[in-house]
């Protein structure tokens, strides 16, 4: 897929992963895993970005004796949910002109 | 390779971050090598499932360290402006920096003299060949009447010789102003360098 658009479906991906609880890391990667591989090194800048434009927060909690980050959803996180499916129904128009077969110029030759 | 191999190799290569993004991003991939050995995968099996070093310093250096809302606004244009330390350490060393920067602006200004004058030179003596041609060329006319035809004629062929090499040393003026021109050209670009180089590193 395009990078720049994979880029931005991702950043929302990762939200909709931690929308209903805080998660790790790993967990996120893998309940992404059956719609969407993605690796550490493309989640971390991610995060990352995610954070700084306050989408969502970091907390670190104790687990089987190590240290944990875990990422919590904000109400802005889910307000960019929200938005996301609006933007589908304009994705979904964009993707049928793109792929339209055939053309409606034919007839005003 | 060990958990503690990845992450010292990881640490070298992102030797330039700042000090909180290194950390950060050392915990991100220390958490994730435990939490697969939490699910099975051996140490080496974990480590090899982080991806190449090559891939992860590419992603963050790529991606860079986004900065938190707040400072973003402190810090403006962060692009193109130096650290409030550096812009102190400038004005305190005014008396110690601006002699050199002066004097080093006062060589490259005779060095361009100095250029431009050979340059000169070159053509002064061209157009002397050339007063020496025109010379000859009418003195063999007074010589002749003076001396004899001996004497116009020496004083005929000095003239042209002169006029031959006035026509050649031309040609060569042209080739060395050329050649001049393009050495100061480079010096220029050279002395530009310098300075767009370090507000590159600066940032």
């Amino acid at each position: 897929m395009d990078i720049q658009l994979k880029r931005g479906l991702l950043d929302v991906c990762v939200l909709a992963a931690i929308k209903d609880e805080d998660s790790y890391g790993y967990q996120i990667i893998k309940d992404m895993k059956p719609y969407v591989e993605i690796s550490e090194s493309t989640l971390y800048p991610i995060l990352r970005r995610l954070e700084s434009a306050a989408f969502l927060t970091v907390r670190t909690a104790e687990h089987n004796g190590r240290l944990r980050k875990y990422y919590h959803i904000t109400p802005l996180g889910r307000k960019r949910i929200e938005a996301f499916r609006e933007e589908w129904e304009e994705m979904i128009s964009i993707y049928q002109f793109v792929i339209r077969e055939g053309g409606n110029r034919n007839d005003e030759i | 390779m060990t958990k503690y191999e990845f992450l010292s190799a990881l640490r070298n290569r992102l030797g330039g971050l700042p000090q909180e993004d290194l950390e950060r991003t050392l915990e991100y991939y220390g958490e994730s090598i435990d939490d697969r050995m939490e699910d099975g995968l051996t140490e080496e099996e974990a480590v090899e499932a982080m991806g190449s070093i090559d891939e992860i310093v590419s992603q963050i250096l790529m991606g860079a360290s986004p900065r938190k809302p707040g400072r973003e606004q402190a810090r403006g244009n962060a692009g193109r402006s130096w650290g409030a330390g550096v812009i102190v350490l400038l004005v305190l060393g005014f008396p110690l920096w601006f002699p050199l920067l002066a004097a080093f602006a006062a060589i490259l200004f005779s060095l361009y003299v100095v250029f431009w004058s050979l340059i000169v030179v070159f053509y002064a003596v061209d157009l002397s060949f050339a007063a020496g041609a025109v010379a000859g060329i009418f003195g063999c006319v007074a010589g002749l009447f003076a001396g004899g035809v001996a004497h116009g004629l020496l004083l005929l062929g000095s003239g042209l010789v002169c006029a031959g090499l006035a026509v050649l040393w031309f040609f060569a003026c042209g080739v060395i102003a050329k050649g001049l021109i393009g050495v100061s050209k480079r010096v220029l670009s050279w002395v530009k360098s310098c300075f767009v180089r370090r507000r590159g590193i600066a940032r």
